[in-house]
């Protein structure tokens, strides 16, 4: 059967990785092509970058980038940030990126999602929501979280997969940062919604974290973090090992 | 030297970049001259079954793959690539395949439990099927390799090598003669995929 995944999350903003990391071993610590292979090797099932650049020659860099990663990383590859356009599909897809996380873009450009499906394929469309609870209610939020869109997250969703989206990243904007475990309420009624792949996001502390998820929610497929590997505080391969002994099927 | 066939569909960045890793030169080409030069031929694809086949027809390279293979040149379709070798799909309608391994492609839906996603996508065990086959040298039994696909092919009979678990043994390679096929991406499939590469080269 399909492993459960573990997906860390690379910020690149002018071409290195933003937020601080500190391992031992690699010597350019703010390098994505050097950081990418070391998840690699410690065991990460798939790799997100996140381009969170904003200049013409930024975006230039992070492509120049992801390219060469692309021909040292052989895991599979998924890009986001300043997705807009089919032509921003095609821009990281000869790079070598395998998926496209689309957020603000679908929001802002509705047919966007159906459009790069029919191009690429559903398996090639990732919908990355993030959704804080106001009122008692998932509502969806633009431009990093700033910014309530009014939008119901679970019919955003729906709709959005309708539409082609392949897999959905569940950002809760609730626990990202608080450390003390993932979204369950808010990953349960995604799961109950739609039947591609959810990968969880926003609020992983410590391994323990990792187990109350998959164990709790078997229909998430994948867990999706950042700093904590960055930083070292949890590491990916014993993340694994210990996923493994409590009977959650990973690659080992 | 490797040729991998450019036939304009999908994207073959990553598949060159894995053959230099494991220091094998690979040209993507769709000059019919490289392809009878090289030692070895990969066939890739992503996407619909129709369109890419009616590519590689209208190409004139399915001829040339068809004929380096009659040549006992050594073949590996990929994904979509290893679907086109079989005798037909029924993705879509029904489409004429290549032939070179018996089979069909059919689709996942209604025939896997229902609860299961489609595509089957994500990192998934290989079982070996029958006697250890070559291509599968520097691979153990119980290995991950990294899948998206919704059609699988069937009735392969002696040809299947390999397969996953989901929902029932799904094709995830086979081989016949001189002719391999994964239905897997080894150049998405980490150490374990290089390895594939690499045994494929050595053959």
């Amino acid at each position: 059967m399909i492993a459960k995944r573990i997906i860390p999350c690379l910020d690149v903003r002018n071409g290195r990785v933003v937020k601080g990391v500190n391992f031992e071993g690699l010597s350019d610590v703010s390098s994505p092509v050097s950081l990418a292979e070391y998840y690699s090797e410690c065991g990460a099932d798939e790799l997100v970058f996140y381009d969170i650049t904003a200049s013409f020659e930024g975006r230039a860099l992070f492509t120049d980038i992801l390219r060469e990663t692309a021909s040292k990383v052989f895991i599979p590859l998924t890009v986001g940030g300043g997705i807009n356009t089919i032509d921003d599909f095609d821009r990281v897809l000869k790079c070598g990126a395998d998926k496209v996380s689309v957020n603000s873009g679908a929001i802002r450009n509705p047919d966007l999602i159906g459009e790069a499906a029919k191009k690429y394929g559903d398996q090639c469309v990732v919908l990355s929501v993030d959704i804080k609870r106001v009122d008692g209610v998932f509502r969806v939020f633009a431009k990093g979280g700033r910014e309530n869109t009014g939008m119901e997250a679970i019919s955003w969703i729906k709709r959005c997969v309708a539409n082609g989206a392949g897999e959905v990243v569940v950002n809760s904007i609730d626990t990202d940062g608080v450390k003390k475990g993932f979204d369950i309420e808010m990953l349960d009624a995604v799961c109950e919604a739609v039947s591609v792949p959810v990968i969880a996001s926003g609020g992983a502390g410590c391994i323990d974290d990792f187990v109350t998820l998959f164990n709790t929610l078997p229909k998430v497929d994948a867990g999706l973090a950042a700093s904590i590997f960055h930083f070292g505080e949890v590491s990916i391969n014993e993340l694994k090992s210990t996923l493994a002994a409590k009977n959650i099927n990973v690659r080992l | 030297m490797i040729a991998i066939i450019d036939y304009g569909i999908g994207n073959l960045f990553s598949l060159k970049s894995s053959f230099s890793r494991i220091g094998e030169q690979a040209v993507v080409t769709s000059d019919e001259s490289v392809i009878k030069k090289a030692d070895r031929i990969i066939l890739p694809g992503v996407g619909a079954f129709e369109d890419a086949a009616r590519k590689l027809r209208e190409s004139g390279l399915d001829k040339v793959v068809l004929s380096e293979v009659q040549d006992g040149k050594a073949l590996m379709g990929i994904c979509l690539g290893m679907q086109m070798l079989f005798d037909k799909s029924y993705e879509y309608g029904e489409h004429k395949g290549l032939g070179l391994i018996k089979g069909e492609v059919v689709a996942m839906s209604g025939n896997i439990p229902s609860e299961l996603k489609i595509p089957h996508m994500g990192w998934n065990k290989l079982d070996f099927v029958g006697e250890k086959d070559e291509l599968f040298k520097y691979v153990n039994e119980g290995d991950f390799v990294y899948f998206v696909h919704s059609y699988y092919a069937t009735g392969c009979d002696e040809a299947l090598i390999a397969t996953a678990e989901y929902g029932k043994p799904i094709t995830a390679a086979v081989r016949q003669g001189n002719v391999w096929g994964c239905q897997f991406h080894p150049e998405k499939s980490g150490k374990v995929g290089l390895g594939i590469l690499k045994a494929f080269c050595e053959i």
